[in-house]
């Protein structure tokens, strides 16, 4: 195995010994997702309440928030636990330890984004078993447009958890910072509230925030089998930002 | 996978020594701060060579410059015949090197360490065996959070060392380790040696460079203040010995020997202070007048008093 696989294996390895991390990024959303199916239920809405507002844009709540849960889930992981792993890494001096050893940056970089990745889709797969499993969400319209979408917003979440590790003085601001973040995008970005029923200014700065664009790429092969093209367009230009500020603004300590 | 790359040119030092490391002038500047200026060493092949000095004297950049982690704004710096600002690659599978707080992930065990950087920076014998060696198979399974600090440290330097480097640094090794500990160290860094590999260590402590460095170099407020082996310095730096010893005789003549700068008497106790020569002397004198003392005592000066001499007190 060479010194990538190993080091990402190792870094895997650690994440199973926390078992506190690993079920709360593996078991929150599914809990979130529960309780949000249960209250508004898998019908689609027709609009004919008394303010003929068109809630989930008429599809299925359930239908509609298990596909925006995988960004959920996926985000809950990488803007929290990914940053504040990063930082700690550089608080605690094992990112001098690696490079004491000569670890080129992109190796630790690359060892982590891999690990997250591996970690963040357990994590979404597992969310879209149990949901396929045990709730009336409709499938996928189209999966493999679907798993495209996966992939894109995976990464771009993951290097956006790696540029906030690099922003971060200390691992308590990380922390604070991801999940202050996390649940702002998880109730004006979609997966909180229908966004139609949501004030004009929080919808109008939902979209602009990062999550938004994830969801909607993800939601709509989901729901419609179709292909959010300016939304990916945002999601690929936010992973190179993020990738470039993780990059070039890399900090040993 | 054996280290390639150039020959090892080594360059004779003054003393005749192969130069493992060697510094000319080297100055780093951080915006306005000048953390190094125009300092200079040599470090011979097989020696342990300490980088001593208060905090924030410029040790740990000085040698970080050494190691290529940082570049240096001026001056030329060899390592094992490689310059460490253009060829760190070559360079970095012949040293080895533990920087001053560094750790490891909690629940990462011994040997999953090992095997890690072994892998890291190949070359090295297989890490089982650098397990062995370092006494750390029975810890084999622990996680490093759970070691003691002695503990920790072994580990540290055995994956310094797992590459099996020409060259080691140490920086601020015993910082926080119990009196035990710090021996068990020292013990590891002899060790080193011992195998034949160069250390170049930095420390603040005094009893830890007296006890291991062959020779040394005191850096103050970003220079080299003073360098050559232990007794060198004291010799070089100090203001003399002092001898003691009792005797009810009348000993007015040792004033009159080459040397010696005073001479008290407090009841029974004189004490004759001076130039270093005057032990023998005054043993000469005092033999010959027939005053035979059976409790003379020489009092050296240690490195510590010539180091708070050389930076000042506050360091």
């Amino acid at each position: 195995m060479g010194a990538l696989g190993k080091l990402t294996a190792t870094e895997l390895r650690l994440f199973l010994r926390e078992p506190i991390t690993v079920v709360f990024t593996l078991a929150l959303p599914l809990m979130i997702l529960y309780i949000l199916g249960g209250v508004f239920g898998n019908e689609a809405d027709a609009g004919g309440g008394p303010d003929a507002m068109v809630v989930y844009r008429g599809f299925g709540a359930t239908n509609w928030y298990t596909s925006a849960y995988v960004a959920v889930a996926v985000a809950g992981f990488t803007l929290i636990s990914v940053p504040t792993h990063l930082v700690e890494y550089r608080e605690t001096g094992v990112l001098r330890r690696f490079r004491a050893s000569a670890v080129p940056r992109w190796m630790v970089l690359a060892s982590q984004f891999l690990n997250s990745l591996v970690i963040a889709s357990v994590g979404a797969a597992i969310l879209l078993v149990v949901a396929m499993l045990t709730t009336d969400v409709e499938p996928a319209v189209d999966w493999w447009r679907f798993a495209l979408a996966y992939a894109l917003g995976a990464v771009a979440l993951v290097c956006l958890g790696l540029a906030l590790g690099t922003l971060m003085p200390t691992a308590r601001a990380a922390q604070s910072a991801g999940l202050v973040l996390w649940f702002m995008l998880l109730l004006i970005c979609g997966g909180g509230p229908p966004p139609e029923v949501l004030p004009e200014a929080l919808r109008t700065l939902g979209q602009w925030l990062p999550l938004s664009p994830v969801i909607e790429m993800l939601q709509e092969p989901w729901l419609t089998g179709g292909w959010a093209w300016s939304p990916s367009l945002v999601v690929v230009a936010m992973t190179a930002v993020s990738a470039g500020i993780a990059w070039f603004l890399f900090r040993w300590e | 996978m054996l280290p390639t790359g150039p020959p090892i040119a080594a360059r004779r030092t003054v003393s005749g020594v192969d130069a493992v490391v060697s510094v000319e002038g080297l100055s780093k500047r951080y915006g306005e701060l000048t953390a190094v200026a125009e300092v200079s060493f040599e470090v011979g092949q097989g020696e342990i060579f300490g980088v001593l000095g208060p905090n924030g004297a410029g040790k740990t950049t000085s040698v970080e410059c050494v190691q290529g982690l940082r570049h240096a704004d001026a001056g030329r710096i060899r390592v094992l015949g490689l310059d460490p600002r253009t060829q760190v690659e070559q360079l970095r599978p012949l040293i080895g090197s533990q920087l001053q707080e560094s750790a490891l992930p909690h629940r990462l065990r011994v040997a999953e360490a090992l095997d890690l950087f072994a892998s890291l920076q190949p070359g090295g014998p297989p890490w089982r065996q650098v397990m062995q060696e370092w006494g750390l198979t029975p810890k084999a399974r622990a996680a490093f959070g759970s070691l003691s600090g002695g503990q920790r440290q072994r580990l540290l330097v055995a994956l310094a060392v797992v590459n099996a480097p020409q060259l080691v640094f140490l920086d601020e090794m015993t910082t926080g380790l119990d009196p035990a500990a710090r021996r068990a160290t020292w013990e590891l860094i002899e060790r080193l040696r011992d195998n034949g590999t160069t250390v170049v260590l930095v420390t603040h402590f005094m009893d830890e460079a007296e006890r291991l460095c062959d020779r040394l170099a005191v850096v103050q407020g970003g220079r080299v203040v003073a360098s050559g082996t232990p007794s060198q310095l004291v010799a070089a730096h100090s203001d003399g010995v002092t001898v003691r010893f009792s005797t009810s005789e009348p000993v007015g003549f040792l004033d009159r020997v080459p040397g010696v700068g005073s001479v008290q008497r407090r009841g029974d106790t004189v004490t004759v202070r001076g130039e270093p020569a005057i032990v023998a002397r005054v043993g000469r004198a005092l033999s010959e007048a027939g005053i035979e003392p059976d409790d003379m005592d020489v009092v050296r000066p240690t490195l510590e008093d010539v180091y708070l001499r050389l930076v000042g007190e506050e360091g």
